[in-house]
């Protein structure tokens, strides 16, 4: 029996190691997908597992980068004044053949149609499929942007919107914004399978859905007659492996060769193996304390400049962060456009923060600090986080009760404005600074409750909204360099720390790249030894 | 016997009741909606909230979905998963053969190992062999499960290479479902091989969701051999000069087994729990893991039905013991 399992685990080892004719990657994703259709979703296994794979957008993310670059469309324009963008549609793009579907026609601007009118139109036959609920599209506010979507010829199409807003074509390259099969969509309503376009996924996308068995395993083979070349991974498999501790034994044992957030207490054992390679980046994310700025007295700037210098980060990233983050100055992080690096942060100053306590009129300050109830990359220990910042207050005679409440209640009180203090945080989507500063800290979020500083300041909100107006990126880093310098002066939150990401990968696998946005991409140059 | 089904029957509907009561009643006591859970830090607004609430039947009064809910079980619709949107049924079946197989080796291995065990213990009462074996069940018994898995993947996995890390099966084999049972499906595939990675990716969960219960059944079982070993009637077989292995096996053993059978049923209900660990820590696709992101994630129907059909499952085994009892000593009679 021993010799049996040695055998076998040697041979299973020898497989991963890719001396097997096809070449298979396997990564070990830390959850089950909710479905195959990434507009329905919102989880990053979701995305990982349908549109990073098996579909395309318009537009896509560079692997590794926030930069947009041409996806199912090969150019783009937009007009002077910010309203139309017209997409030049790639010809030739292949959908990929299963056993369920089998495309007679490539791909062309009616399923771009298909594709945003199921989401945007209520009377569209496939809009409450799956129940309907488009996530993405609606936090984007995709509905009111949109004015029209027109065909103009078949590989044409023209976007109409009802105000201008420059992250439109970073919105297109998100997930949400997937390209569906028409044809497979009509071919399932005639055989009244409508549901199954979300659950055996049809795109033109690098990889072919093969099968998947809930909490266990998704397999995808390359598709050969993908527009960008076939990938150098043959088989690619998502072996779902939610622990995290597990997942590193896996990748040890040889059972995976890429595995997505590792513990902390892990990183630096993984740095020493000589079978790993860590990867890091900064993550497109910040955490923060948000001061209620309705409440007295944080609705004095003073008192909140000096909370800030009472504040020693340095000690919150040893101590929570484990050196895994790096400390935070701006509201969005350095991987972003626009990150103005002129700014100086506060300094940690007891002393000076006492003073300006006093010249505010601040003494005996008793308020609170909401800690989260959960681990997020931006803030892997909330509580501890309170603790530190509780104890550098009660040096500058300000006394801080620490108050916690389950996630959803966290979330629905914060919003409410029911804190004085709040820890939270934010991952970006799109890779655009008006998805941190409009959704976190523009006068519409404040009256809406995602602002939870609860902060509007006209000047920096109107400088916001200008950067939605303009088309040029220059132009639009000015302004968002100019709102950060506002935004620091007026000190609404603690900017607290950005996480560093790792990602650890097995020494065979080669041109694996971090990406800001958190996807797992396994094209584009990705391969095995 | 027909009556006896009968009474059961009869009381599987206050327990029908308690179970959808409590199962209904335990995930809406938690704070916080399957809304607000799954927008996270992004929120949603109050307009599209009541929508969606509205929308998932959640708007109504408490004791309207409530009565809702059963007239719909009651009909054989579990609901649908506010996650996933499929059916709940179809999700736990597709689950629960994974489970159903784990349980089912972790139970053999406990039975295998356990019994045997009690039986050497109470024969040899007092030694260091019994004081061992008892030793050893009570650190079994409080073996922390995800600690013991981890440290078994270390040693078997890491260090020794002999079993695979987690997971059910190799991802070298494809074998289709046709029962769920892997072990089952990967012998009726063409898969060559298939068979033996499925026992060998079994071995460490069973180990693992079969320790604490081979601990119970190994003292249950020493203890009530004691008592059985004291009676006058082993006394009286051994005094007709029969043989230790026929007093212990025949007299003494079947008479043992009425406890040891109950605490096995018993333990179903303990390796259900266990699983929820067992399954986070090997991967295992079963129903354990799926109940415990579904109350993450507030699932209200996925928890509620999902608990439902385990609480049957556990009714089933129940009554399959008391069935047992009959064989086992022919004076019980239903």
């Amino acid at each position: 029996m021993k010799k049996t399992l040695l055998a076998l685990s040697l041979g299973l080892g020898l497989a991963v190691s890719g001396a097997a004719q096809a070449k298979t990657l396997v990564f070990c994703s830390e959850g089950s997908p909710e479905g195959f259709n990434p507009s329905l979703y919102s989880a990053g296994t979701t995305f990982d597992a349908s549109s990073q794979t098996i579909f395309n957008r318009l537009v896509q993310f560079e692997p590794g980068s926030t930069k947009v670059v041409p996806g199912l469309a090969e150019s783009w324009t937009a007009s002077a004044d910010g309203l139309e963008y017209t997409f030049n549609l790639r010809k030739g793009v292949k959908y990929h053949t299963t056993k369920d579907f089998t495309p007679t026609r490539d791909f062309n601007a009616d399923d771009i149609l298909f594709t945003f009118n199921r989401m945007w139109k209520e009377d569209h036959p496939y809009h409450d499929v799956s129940g309907g609920d488009y996530k993405y599209f609606g936090w984007m506010s995709m509905g009111d942007l949109l004015k029209s979507i027109e065909k103009v010829d078949d590989y044409t199409v023209k976007f109409t919107l009802n105000y201008a807003e420059a992250p439109f074509v970073s919105n297109m390259a998100m997930d949400f914004a997937s390209v569906l099969s028409a044809e497979y969509g009509d071919e399932l309503a005639a055989a009244g399978n409508k549901a199954d376009i979300d659950h055996k996924p049809v795109g033109t996308g690098p990889f072919v859905f093969k099968s998947y068995q809930k909490d266990a395993m998704i397999r995808y083979t390359a598709h050969d007659d993908y527009w960008n070349g076939r990938s150098n991974i043959d088989k690619l498999v998502f072996a779902i492996t939610t622990d995290a501790n597990v997942r590193y034994q896996k990748l040890k044992a040889g059972e995976c060769h890429v595995m997505p957030y590792p513990n902390p207490a892990d990183v630096a054992a993984m740095d020493k193996d000589p079978d790993i390679n860590l990867l890091r980046q900064e993550g497109l994310n910040v955490g923060y304390l948000a001061f209620n700025t309705e409440k007295p007295p944080f609705d004095q700037k003073l008192v909140r400049q000096a909370l800030n210098m009472a504040i020693d980060k340095q000690s919150i990233l040893d101590v929570v962060f484990k050196g895994a983050g790096s400390i935070a100055k701006n509201p969005i992080p350095p991987t972003i456009w626009s990150y103005n690096d002129d700014v100086k942060d506060y300094d940690y100053n007891p002393e000076k923060a006492k003073a300006m306590l006093a010249e505010a009129g601040v003494s005996g300050l008793k308020t609170n600090i909401w800690a989260m109830p959960v681990q997020r990359p931006y803030n892997p220990n909330a509580r501890r986080m309170a603790e530190l910042i509780q104890a550098d207050w009660a040096k500058v005679g300000v006394e801080a009760e620490i108050v916690t409440f389950e996630w959803g209640e966290y979330l629905k009180r914060s919003k409410n404005g029911e804190h004085d203090t709040v820890l939270l945080g934010w991952t970006g989507d799109n890779g655009d600074p008006d998805n941190f500063m409009y959704v976190l800290l523009g006068c519409d979020a404040a009256k809406d409750g995602g602002n939870r500083a609860r902060w509007c300041n006209k000047e920096f909100d109107s400088t916001l909204r200008e950067a939605k107006q303009v088309t040029d990126q220059a132009e639009r880093t000015a302004l968002y360099e100019h709102a950060q310098v506002i935004f620091k002066e007026e000190a609404p939150w603690v900017t607290i720390a950005h996480s560093v990401v790792f990602k650890p990968v097995r020494k065979e696998v080669t041109g694996f790249k971090v990406h800001p946005l958190g996807s797992h991409i396994f094209y584009d140059g990705v391969d095995l030894k | 016997m027909f009556k006896f089904f009968f009474k059961r029957l009869l009381v599987l509907v206050p327990v029908f009741f308690g179970v959808t009561l409590v199962a209904f009643g335990f995930i809406r006591a938690l704070p916080g909606d399957p809304i607000e859970v799954l927008a996270g830090e992004r929120g949603v607004s109050p307009e599209r909230h009541a929508e969606l609430m509205a929308q998932l039947g959640l708007d109504k009064p408490l004791w309207q979905q409530y009565l809702s809910y059963v007239g719909d079980v009651l009909q054989g619709d579990l609901g649908t998963s506010l996650i996933t949107n499929r059916p709940v049924a179809e999700e736990f079946f597709e689950l629960f053969p994974a489970t159903a197989e784990l349980a089912i080796c972790a139970m053999l291995f406990a039975i295998i190992i356990g019994i045997p065990a009690g039986i050497v213990a109470a024969v040899k009462r007092g030694t260091l062999v019994d004081q061992g074996i008892m030793s050893l069940s009570l650190a079994g018994y409080s073996m922390p499960i995800f600690w013991w898995g981890l440290l078994l993947i270390i040693l078997f996995s890491n260090t020794l290479n002999l079993t695979p890390v987690s997971g059910r099966l190799s991802f070298l084999f494809e074998v289709e479902p046709v029962t769920g049972f892997m072990l089952i499906d990967s012998l009726l595939s063409d898969e060559k091989g298939a068979f033996k990675s499925a026992l060998h990716h079994l071995v460490l969960p069973t180990i693992v969701l079969g320790t604490i219960p081979l601990a119970v059944i190994a003292r249950q079982t020493r203890s009530a051999m004691l008592e059985v070993l004291s009676e006058d009637y082993v006394r009286t077989a051994k005094a007709k000069g029969l043989s230790p292995l026929r007093v212990i096996s025949v007299h003494a053993l079947r008479n043992a087994m009425i406890t040891v059978v109950t605490v096995i049923g018993l333990q179903v209900a303990v390796l259900l729990a266990g699983a929820i660990l067992t399954e986070t820590i090997f991967s295992w696709p079963g129903i354990g893991k799926w109940i415990i992101f579904s109350v993450f994630s507030r699932d209200y129907y996925a928890v509620q039905g999902g608990l439902l059909l385990i609480a049957a499952c556990v009714m089933v085994v129940n009554l399959i013991v008391d069935l047992l009892y009959g064989l086992i000593n022919p004076r019980i009679v239903h």
